[in-house]
């Protein structure tokens, strides 16, 4: 009976992470270029709405998380003409694309409203799925589920084992050295930015698909802005994102746990806030050693990058 | 700061006065105004008073125009937002959650010549009336069912924000559950949110995995009743009917129907006999239903929940009558007496056969 709740606990544990994980992720590649992009939020309602629709029309997993990814990249792309091309403001434009996401996923959703879809299929290995404990946890998940994973490794790889990862990272560090010796600066920027919206996407589909597989306004909840303090709880580094999106998604779920089981005389409301307080107390303890967070966090975040400047 | 507030409301005031003395003819609509909560997309509380604002038009067509403001912040926003839908014309407005108390009563005090409703709240005024429903009966009518159909003995129960509203409603349900079957406990889960359908599928997982196999919530969000059909356990939809979401899984749904009220009080403005007053109505008002009862219920069970239904609409049952008992088993409430209104609405503690103590 215990083994059964345990198996039961980590696939939810997993459902809570994986959308964390995908945002968080995209976020990271976008900030190793220099861009910080804060309409996380709002790249995941448009993504989580477009998948849906697609998802409700067309029966094809496939396509929703595909349109999902679409969304999320659009929405990105719309940032990327204003802060790379037109130089505005990271950081009020990422704000405005989040207010944006919320009233455009409301616009596209409204007449989704109360209407379930069935959700993305599990995978299923004969009898491996069955094996107590270990099946359903490791052959029993959805493919966002193993997408997720072979992202983040496909990430790690492409950030510190590859030529194209290590100029992504130097257009991060100083735009301007790499400019001086031949690198398209705006078009990696803006190649990362994409891929970050896309990401946010998916994570969005992943909510309308299959964590609870509806559309309702507003139905992110604030996991993009997790996603986003994920990304400086890591110190950019994917390793961590992948850990801290589980210590998190584990934290929410272990406290509904704690609460249900109904022993433990802890008021509800500080079990809830949890999560959140170990995510200060984490991000405190690494900050003591400043240097290794500077080693790790690219040095022209933020900052408006112009040829001529 | 407040003198300087309270004069350029009242210039406000005259200037919007003066402005709508001029275009003022007998064929202009009546102007009702809706200030809702979340957004009319959450198919649940805000969702069920915008189905009575539409309740309204197609009940008075051309002689009325309806507006609305969705997904106001309880405070300081509110203030405004009532204000300019005061200034604007509205003759008639609704403001439909309990944040909204001060705001609404503050501007009543500017506008005499306009109608407000508040929902939920106590603060009346000659031109600002209250209403409110009694959730508890139809929570009341859900735990028959649930005494009947359960196997584990344990219920799941997602609550919001503890309130004596939500507090109510788990003791009601809890009384009709465990005097079907004694041996019911009911877990209630906190999530301090009205609406977050992530964090509500996770807290029905939860409490099905620790054996629950019926999930109540007073949570505005289908999100529940879908994990339950998933995992093969009994729900019950909030608010409005969720059926959809789980066609097996839903007994049935406590369903908030507003329109009745606003379509009488609607009439009553418009023919100038509004006052102002309190209601706090039940099955017998028909501002709260019962959805439809799932067809793999046993027959006997929804026919003792429909015979409960139509008692306490005739007032012939109380949900609340004794004996109750506290958690600590000590009897509060005696045989045959009945909690007064006044007490249900400070409730704040839990009755026996509830697990956990109610957040402080």
């Amino acid at each position: 009976m215990d083994m059964l709740i345990l198996s039961s606990v980590a696939v939810s544990i997993m459902a809570a992470s994986t959308p964390l994980l995908f945002a968080a992720m995209g976020e990271l590649v976008a900030e190793k270029s220099g861009v910080l992009n804060l309409g996380v939020e709002g790249m995941m309602l448009a993504g989580a709405v477009l998948a849906f629709i697609v998802g409700l029309e067309t029966g094809s997993g496939i396509l929703a998380i595909a349109a999902g990814a679409a969304m999320g990249a659009l929405m990105a792309a719309l940032f990327a003409v204003l802060t790379l091309g037109l130089l505005a403001n990271q950081v009020a434009t990422g704000l405005a694309l989040t207010l944006f996401g919320i009233g455009l996923s409301a616009l596209l959703g409204q007449s989704y409203v109360g209407t379930p879809i069935p959700p993305l299929p599990k995978l299923s290995v004969g009898g491996l799925s069955d094996i107590p404990l270990l099946g359903p946890v490791v052959f029993g998940q959805d493919a966002l589920v193993y997408l997720s994973f072979a992202m983040t490794a496909g990430v790690a790889y492409f950030l510190y084992r590859t030529r194209a990862g290590l100029v992504l990272r130097s257009v991060g560090e100083n735009p301007h050295a790499a400019h001086s010796i031949g690198f398209p600066v705006i078009a990696i920027r803006l190649a990362a930015v994409l891929f970050g919206g896309a990401m946010a996407g998916i994570g969005g589909a992943y909510m309308s698909l299959s964590y609870t597989p509806m559309w309702a306004e507003g139905m992110i909840a604030g996991r993009g802005w997790i996603a986003l303090a994920l990304v400086v709880f890591a110190t950019w580094r994917p390793a961590r994102i992948l850990l801290g999106a589980y210590l998190f998604g584990g934290l929410t779920i272990a406290q509904l746990h704690m609460q249900g089981s109904g022993q433990i005389e802890i008021p509800a409301q500080f079990l809830n806030m949890v999560p959140y307080l170990a995510t200060i107390v984490v991000l405190v303890l690494i900050s003591r050693d400043a240097t290794r967070i500077r080693l790790n966090a690219p040095a022209s975040i933020g900052k408006v990058f112009h040829p001529d400047g | 700061m407040i003198k300087l507030t309270r004069r350029s409301f009242s210039a406000m005031t005259l200037a919007a006065g003066a402005a709508a003395a001029l275009p003022a003819r007998a064929a202009d609509p009546f102007k009702v105004g809706f200030v809702y909560v979340g957004p009319i997309g959450d198919h649940g509380w805000s969702y069920q008073h915008d189905q009575g604002r539409l309740a309204i038009e197609a009940e008075f067509g051309d002689k009325v125009e309806t507006s609305y403001v969705e997904s106001v912040p309880e405070g300081a926003d509110a203030e405004r937002v009532i204000t300019q839908l005061a200034r604007s014309g509205h003759k008639l407005i609704f403001t439909t959650s309990f944040g909204y108390m001060n705001p609404t009563a503050k501007v009543a005090k500017n506008f005499p010549d306009v109608m407000f409703e508040h929902a939920t709240g106590f603060t009346r005024a000659s031109n600002l009336a209250t209403y409110a429903a009694r959730f508890y009966e139809g929570r009341y009518v859900a735990g028959i069912l649930a005494g009947h159909v359960s196997k584990t003995n344990k219920v799941g129960y997602i609550a919001s924000i503890p309130i004596p509203e939500v507090i109510r409603g788990i003791n009601a349900f809890t009384l009709s559950a465990r005097k079907i079957n004694p041996a019911i406990e009911v877990t209630p889960i906190w999530v301090n949110s009205w609406y977050d359908p992530g964090k509500e599928a996770d807290s029905a997982k939860a409490l099905i995995d620790q054996g629950a196999d019926i999930i109540l919530q007073h949570t505005d969000s289908p999100a529940p009743v879908q994990t339950a059909e998933e995992r093969g356990v009994w729900s019950v939809g909030q608010a409005s009917d969720m059926a959809k979401f789980g066609p097996k899984s839903h007994m049935t749904a406590i369903i908030d129907d507003w329109a009745p009220y606003y379509v009488e009080r609607t009439r009553q403005a418009m023919a100038g006999s509004w006052t102002s007053g309190d209601i706090w109505g039940g099955f017998d008002t028909g501002m709260v239903k019962m959805g439809d009862y799932n067809s793999a219920l046993p027959e006997a069970a929804v026919a003792e929940a429909k015979a409960a239904h139509d008692a306490i609409s005739a007032g012939t049952l109380h949900p609340f009558t004794g004996p109750i008992k506290n958690q600590a088993g000590e009897t509060v409430v005696a045989d045959g007496a009945t909690l007064d209104d006044g007490e249900l609405l400070g409730m704040n503690w839990y009755v026996e056969g509830v697990n956990g103590k109610v957040p402080s």
